[in-house]
Order: C-alpha cells, then structure tokens, then sequence
C-alpha cells in the first residue's frame, strides 16, 4: 500500500550553505522522516517527495544571493521536481536561489535599512491553505527568526497583482514591523502551483520552545499531511 | 577583446546602497548631490577578436548571470 511508504526529504547543499544540518534536524525532530543531504552537483532527485533549499551564503554570496547557485547542476533535478508537483521549500538564501532560478517570481534586495536583521518576527500565515501552512489557522500570528541583509523582497505592480489575485503570498510580516522594506509586506509567496515555497524567515529554527518558539513545527506537519492525503493515507494530527 | 559591463539597480527600484551614499554625501557638506545609484562594474577577457560575436555572447552573459532583469539594468562596451 503507497501509505506505508515513508515521505523522503532532501536537503540541498550548496558551497556556503549553513542551514542544512538545522532543516535536517527540524525534519528528524518535528515529523521523523528519512532525510538525505544532497550535495549540489548531483542531478537525480527523483527518490525524493520533498526537497528543503536552506539558507546560508551559497557561492559566497557573490554577485548577487543566489545567482551562482542557480546553475548549480542539482538545480536541473530541482525544475524537474518542481514540474512534477513535488513539494520544495526555499528558506532564506534558498528563497533567493528559487527567484534567480526563476522557479518563483520577484528578486530580493537589500534590506531597506541596510541592516542584518537577526531576531524573532511575527508573521501572519496569510494562505493556510498551502501544502506548507494547512495546519495553521487562517490569519494566525506566528513567531518566526528571521536572519538577513537581503530579504526586502521586490517584484513589480503587475506581478504584485498576480500574487495577490493567486493567493500566492503565504506569509507577511505583522503591519508595522516589516523588517526590510518588502513589497505588501511580504516573507513568503509560492508558486501558482502552490508546490514552490520561498520564505526569508527561518521555520527549521522554531521547532521546539527551548529554541524561543515551536511555530515552525508546523509547516513540517503540514507538508507531512499534505503529502499523505496526496498518496491516499491516513492524516495524522500535528 | 576586453568587455566592461555596467549593471544598476532599475531606475523604478529602489536603491537602499545608493540612498546611504546619497545621504553620507549630504552630511559631508556635498549639497549639489542628487540622487545616487550605486551598481557593479565587471571587466572581461575574452578570447575573440570576432566583435559581433563578441557582442553577442557579452549580451547573453548578461542575459544569465551577470545581471537579474527582474531588478537590475545592464550595458556594456566592447574594446
């Protein structure tokens, strides 16, 4: 029966990443599926359900945030799987490498204050209905780090439009705290899909209250159960 | 041949590193300043002397990895 089958996780690793072996952790400690560290030049994902961009400073950063990663040769395998449905999240650097690669639309700039921002945030989920976010409720405030000097995320009145008409904005800053000058107060958006994530705040960091806040917990519930549904087994509560 | 490329940030997008400069300028007593961009300069070699390949390929470095159209505009020159 496909619902015995358990839900495999990859986590991509770039030269420069620094938040594998947290996206890793979150996976083993919040929902105990297999999890794999999938080194950059590898160009078969196929044995994956679901795939974790993790933040860092990939290529060093250089040029702009992921510019170099987006040619990376796992990055291929990465089209392919987004194509095919499969579940991808992009956190920080990763949210950056999904927009080079133009696997999401927009770019992230400098944060307005040109500032490193490096403290808790608190979000709206403004889309619960995501394969990431189902088990929050609607509009629910969440607690969640942020960490980072580029994350004022930009697209232009058109694209602003699409995202807002698609529902594809997933999390926003709360009104009055946004922390870097993003459009709409954006911290999340996925694909028209719905099965591409990007997301400047940091869920694998906010698994546990030894860690400040258990909120991230969930969108690693959420795409557990999601996935579950999708192959016809039973949902488990988070 | 040698390529110098320009990459800015799109005059509709807002510049945070340019309006630190704009600002640091003011302070210095630079009053005449207006507004300040501040973008990247790339210098390459290349191994042709063919200049409309050369011209060619520069535009298409551009296009993929050398600057993101979606915030940031790009020129070059050829010498």
């Amino acid at each position: 029966m496909k619902g015995d089958r358990v839900m495999k996780f990859a986590v991509l690793v770039f030269p420069g990443s620094n938040c594998d072996i947290d996206c890793y952790k979150a996976v083993e400690s919040t929902i105990g599926q297999p999890v794999d560290y999938v080194w950059q030049t590898s160009t078969d994902l196929s044995a994956y359900d679901a795939i974790l961009v993790p933040g860092g400073f990939s290529y060093g950063d250089y040029l702009r945030c992921g510019a170099i990663a987006q040619f990376a040769p796992v990055m291929g395998a990465l089209k392919q799987a987004a194509e095919d449905g499969k579940y991808i999240l992009g956190i920080c650097n990763g949210f950056q490498i999904l927009t080079e690669a133009r696997l999401l639309p927009g770019a992230l700039l400098r944060n307005k204050a040109l500032k490193f921002r490096c403290h808790s945030a608190k979000l709206r989920v403004v889309n619960n209905e995501t394969p990431f976010t189902r088990d929050y409720a609607e509009n629910e405030l969440i607690d969640i780090p942020i960490a980072h000097g580029e994350g004022n995320y930009y697209c232009d009145e058109a694209t602003l439009k699409e995202l807002q008409a698609n529902r594809q904005i997933v999390f926003r800053y709360e009104a009055g705290n946004n922390p870097n000058g993003s459009v709409d107060d954006i911290a999340g958006i996925c694909n028209r899909a719905g099965n591409v994530v990007g997301m400047m705040p940091h869920p694998e960091r906010a698994v546990h209250e030894l860690l400040g806040s258990a909120d991230g917990k969930r969108m690693f519930t959420s795409i557990l159960n999601a996935w579950r549904e999708r192959s016809g087994a039973a949902v488990i509560g988070g | 041949m040698k390529a110098k490329v320009y990459v800015t940030i799109k005059q509709n997008v807002l510049d945070p590193q340019g309006s630190a400069v704009e600002g640091a300028l003011h302070s210095l007593g630079f009053e005449e300043v207006g507004k300040v961009r501040v973008g990247k300069f790339v210098e390459l070699e290349l191994q042709t002397a063919d200049r409309g390949e050369a011209e060619a390929r520069v535009k298409a470095m551009c296009e993929k990895l050398l600057a993101n159209t979606v915030i940031e505009d790009y020129r070059y020159e050829l010498e």
